[in-house]
């Protein structure tokens, strides 16, 4: 998920440019083929907000090479997240599954930045309230580690080392009116 | 939002959206096969009943459970209370328990302010005396949203007992929040003697306000306002104000009617208005539960706001 | 201030503005003021130069709780109270447990006062045996006992049968007696939680609607006027009641009201929004708390004479009565201590009233109604020396924790009020001096 609103004297780079995030894709979408042997009984579920629109480009990407369509849908990880007590209380966002459901299916969850974990456990706990996939894998934009807890990324557009201090953004088209990753330092005041 | 829902007048028009909004997403949760999410896990929500409302009870207690709380039922009937406890020392005794959330239902009006005063945790009103009731407000409004939409400009009427009635209140403050254009209809016993200052039309004559009404709300009426003179005869009341099958007629098509329960059949409706699908009533019970969710997990979900609005 | 020994022969109060205008000594002898005019001395000396002298105030309307409700307040505690709020003499109301219906309980009461010594103790006979509103009190008995009762009241209930009030109302007339009477038709106040208007409507509180009041005035004023009799209208709380007491009074008839200070100042919004939070019982009292139109009301009616006098109501109550939902809570707010204090904001800072309106309205009127000999005198030569010294310039904090009140239930916590007592002379004896008790 896309980090907090950046530091007003914060340092932007662009670490992506928009036909980047484009390629990225395109490769993600050729891997998860490869490796659920051409997107059989796959699902796509994007964690709001950026990577519903991540697992709806990706599937647009596969319908083109496969020519047929792979279900989309939204899994919304609010109420599983494990940080609520340090924050108000979160609006929600949108669960929406493809009509025929998860159960048996490899699901993709698709996230724009991944890194401690905590997101993809959160989930991973969802899933498991909504059924029973036959697997889950992981598609993220940008991986910038700092992983907190035992989950890797199946499918990576981007791996950015990244300190702790800085601050990964991801923009898209559908939802900032452009596509880029920008990677914002702190200034040491 | 603020740290207790008392009034629904302590929503703004933001509030009250957002509650509904996340009602929305919370009612996918009774279609699955889990319908429980781990979200208030470790909190305790406590339903504190000093008056006897076992559907409102239920409600609030399959809510808190679905998101996985602690639910302790305290009801007055063979308590402390019973034997002259006071409200305080009761409050008290929950601050011990360490009550995240106090659902409190009172016969006297303004109980859940005074309970506010002396628990940290966030207090819902689940029923005052003749104050207010503001989440089935919010349930009915939820419940106005998915059979019509917005509820912007939308008319809806509210028959019966307003000066008792706690669901009237609660629901003339959210609906004009929401921008509903609300009429209170009653014989003038039955409204409260400043109900011009209220942020609605009134009017005596159900009949000139039905054809205009998106919405018919009738409210129950109880029996024993006729022994107070507030009415005749229940027959006289019947047929002035009861929502029977002539009048049911005269609304539009795609009107809807709504009773918040317990009906008198042949009193405020007639049954087959009552069991007619432009009748939302079974829904009402359903969508309470969803909205006590909205509101517990927005009060209790997030961090402790330790009295911040205050 | 000069200490001043128990027992001086002579007192002289140094410097004084008497009734708010030209300054002079006191000087005190035996009990009663000897001479007024310019250096004037004694064996004491109370220096009182930027205070105001007024005579003792009269409370026409106390309840001291004793017998019955010693937790609350006793005759001991409320006298001193009394003292510090400037008061030399106040009347006990009869709601005690036992009613005060009978001389024994009367002269019970009345010897509790003079064992406590802070003021003077009038008890207020019963109409109606136990309050019921049934059968007359042996209102005779009472006048001829050593209490020597003059106003008779069910303060707390009406006597609300007409012809039980009309008995009253001739009756009293042998002894030269009044009828103070509770104004609140029954069945009109049935369950009635606050005044009836927009605020009760929004909070679902049921209305104690002003007609309540307004009816039974009328009656009685009528009443009285048939038989003859002197009736006194307890704690008027409304813009219509003053309007019937003002036409009565044109009318010559002998009808005589009394204002609350907390009806003088405090409105029925408190109620719905306050420091201290919604529905809080501290603002519950009966009558209830009006609406501004009705507070503007009575304070003209106070200073243009319809309402003659200012009654305290001083209504004490244990704390847990108070915190409770409202509709469980006692209803009474204490007042001895501020009274004075509230009267300046209310009346003397908005201009209606000087100093000498505020010592006919709290001090010669009520002793006046309540026939209550050796108070209420002019501070002129000859005069019993009830006397009090205010401080008109203060300005403080409300701290019911410093009061002498066995009770707590004040409105104006944390509010921050005009004026202090600084000394009372009751019969030339110092019972409060500095603002403490002497």
């Amino acid at each position: 998920m896309a980090e907090a609103i950046p530091h007003a004297h914060a340092q932007a780079h662009a670490v992506l440019e928009g036909p980047d995030i484009n390629r990225a894709l395109i490769r993600i979408s050729h891997e998860i083929l490869e490796r659920t042997k051409g997107g059989e009984n796959v699902v796509l579920l994007g964690i709001p907000t950026r990577g519903v629109h991540l697992a709806r480009r990706l599937a647009g990407h596969i319908r083109q090479f496969e020519g047929r369509p792979v279900p989309v849908g939204s899994l919304d990880i609010t109420m599983y997240r494990d940080d609520l007590r340090t924050k108000p209380a979160r609006p929600l966002g949108r669960t929406e599954l493809p009509s025929d459901g998860i159960d048996d299916r490899t699901v993709v969850l698709v996230d724009d930045v991944l890194y401690s974990g905590r997101t993809v456990r959160a989930a991973l706990d969802a899933l498991n309230d909504l059924g029973r996939p036959r697997a889950v894998q992981l598609a993220a934009l940008v991986d910038r580690g700092h992983r907190e807890l035992p989950i890797r990324a199946d499918y990576v557009g981007k791996n950015l080392p990244t300190s702790k201090s800085e601050i990964v953004k991801v923009y898209l088209e559908e939802n900032d009116g452009r596509d880029a990753v920008l990677l914002l330092k702190e200034d040491s005041e | 939002m603020k740290r207790h829902l008392i009034s629904a007048a302590d929503l703004s028009r933001d509030d009250a959206l957002l509650i509904l909004d996340t009602a929305e997403e919370l009612a996918k949760i009774s279609d699955r096969s889990i319908k429980k999410l781990p979200t208030l896990r470790g909190r305790t929500v406590v339903n504190l009943f000093f008056e006897d409302s076992t559907r409102t009870r239920i409600s609030f207690e399959a809510a808190a459970k679905r998101l996985s709380a602690d639910v302790i039922n305290f009801s007055a009937k063979g308590s402390s209370v019973s034997k002259g406890e006071s409200l305080k020392d009761t409050a008290l005794t929950l601050e011990a328990m360490g009550a995240d959330g106090v659902v409190i239902r009172h016969s006297a009006s303004g109980a859940p302010y005074r309970l506010a005063g002396w628990v940290r945790g966030s207090v819902v009103n689940a029923g005052d005396g003749t104050h207010e009731h503001p989440t089935q407000a919010l349930l009915d409004a939820y419940t106005m949203r998915r059979r019509l939409g917005s509820l912007e400009g939308r008319r809806v009427t509210i028959v019966g007992d307003v000066l008792h009635s706690r669901v009237a209140r609660s629901n003339v403050l959210l609906l004009s929040t929401l921008g509903a254009e609300v009429t209170l209809v009653a014989p003038p016993t039955l409204l409260p003697v400043s109900v011009a200052s209220w942020p609605c039309e009134v009017s005596y004559d159900l009949d000139t306000v039905l054809p205009k009404s998106d919405v018919v709300m009738m409210l129950r009426v109880q029996r024993e306002r006729m022994n107070a003179a507030f009415f005749p005869t229940e027959r006289e009341y019947s047929r002035r104000y009861g929502l029977d099958r002539e009048r049911f007629a005269r609304l539009k098509d795609d009107a809807v009617v709504m009773h918040p329960g317990p009906m008198n059949r042949g009193m405020e409706i007639a049954a087959e208005v009552a069991d007619s699908p432009r009748s939302t009533i079974v829904e009402q019970v359903a969508n309470g539960v969803t909205t006590r969710m909205a509101v517990l997990y927005l009060l209790l979900g997030g961090a402790d706001l330790g009295g911040g609005d205050q | 201030m000069s200490p001043v020994s128990p027992n001086p022969a002579s007192i002289v109060i140094g410097g004084a503005s008497i009734l708010g205008g030209e300054t002079a000594d006191i000087l005190i002898r035996d009990g009663v003021i000897a001479g007024i005019g310019q250096d004037l001395s004694g064996d004491e000396t109370v220096d009182a130069r930027g205070l105001i002298a007024l005579p003792g105030l009269v409370d026409l309307h106390t309840h001291l709780r004793e017998p019955g409700r010693e937790d609350a307040e006793t005759v001991e505690s409320g006298t001193r109270a009394a003292a510090l709020g400037g008061y030399t003499a106040v009347h006990a109301m009869a709601n005690t447990s036992p009613v005060a219906d009978t001389a024994g309980v009367v002269e019970q009461v009345w010897r509790l006062g003079q064992e406590a010594g802070h003021c003077d103790v009038q008890p207020v006979g019963a109409v109606t045996e136990g309050l019921a509103g049934e059968r007359l009190a042996e209102l005779g008995a009472m006048a001829d006992s050593a209490a020597r009762v003059r106003v008779f009241s069910d303060d707390g209930k009406c006597v609300s049968d007409a012809v039980l009030m009309r008995r009253a109302l001739e009756y009293v007339k042998a002894f030269d007696g009044v009828v103070a009477q509770h104004a609140q038709e029954p069945r009109l106040t049935a369950d009635a939680q606050m005044n009836e208007g927009a605020v009760s409507g929004r909070l679902g509180l049921t209305g104690w609607p002003a007609v309540a009041e307004e009816a039974i005035i009328a009656r009685d004023c009528l009443l009285a006027a048939h038989v003859g009799s002197r009736l006194h209208i307890c704690h008027v709380s409304t813009a219509g009641s003053v309007e019937i007491i003002r036409w009565a009074k044109s009318k010559g008839w002998d009808v005589t009201a009394e204002v609350t200070p907390h009806h003088l100042l405090l409105t029925d919004d408190l109620v719905e929004d306050s420091p201290v939070g919604a529905y809080n019982p501290i603002y519950k009292v009966n009558p209830p708390l009006r609406t501004r139109e009705d507070v503007h009301a009575l304070r003209e009616a106070l200073a243009d004479g319809t309402i003659d006098v200012v009654a305290t109501d001083h209504a004490p109550h244990p704390v847990e009565d108070k915190e409770t939902e409202w509709a469980a809570a006692a209803m009474g707010m204490i007042g001895l201590e501020t009274a004075l204090s509230v009267v300046q904001e209310a009346m003397v800072e908005t201009g209606l009233l000087d100093w000498a309106g505020v010592a006919e309205r709290m001090s010669y009127a009520p002793a006046r109604i309540g026939r209550l000999a050796g108070h209420g005198l002019p501070l002129t030569v000859g005069s019993p020396a009830n006397i009090t010294l205010y401080d008109a310039s203060v300005r403080r904090e409300v701290d019911p924790w410093s009061y002498a009140s066995k009770s707590r239930n004040t409105p104006y916590e944390g509010r921050a009020l005009p004026g202090r007592v600084v000394a009372t002379f009751l019969r030339g004896r110092p019972t409060v001096l500095d603002g403490k008790l002497a």
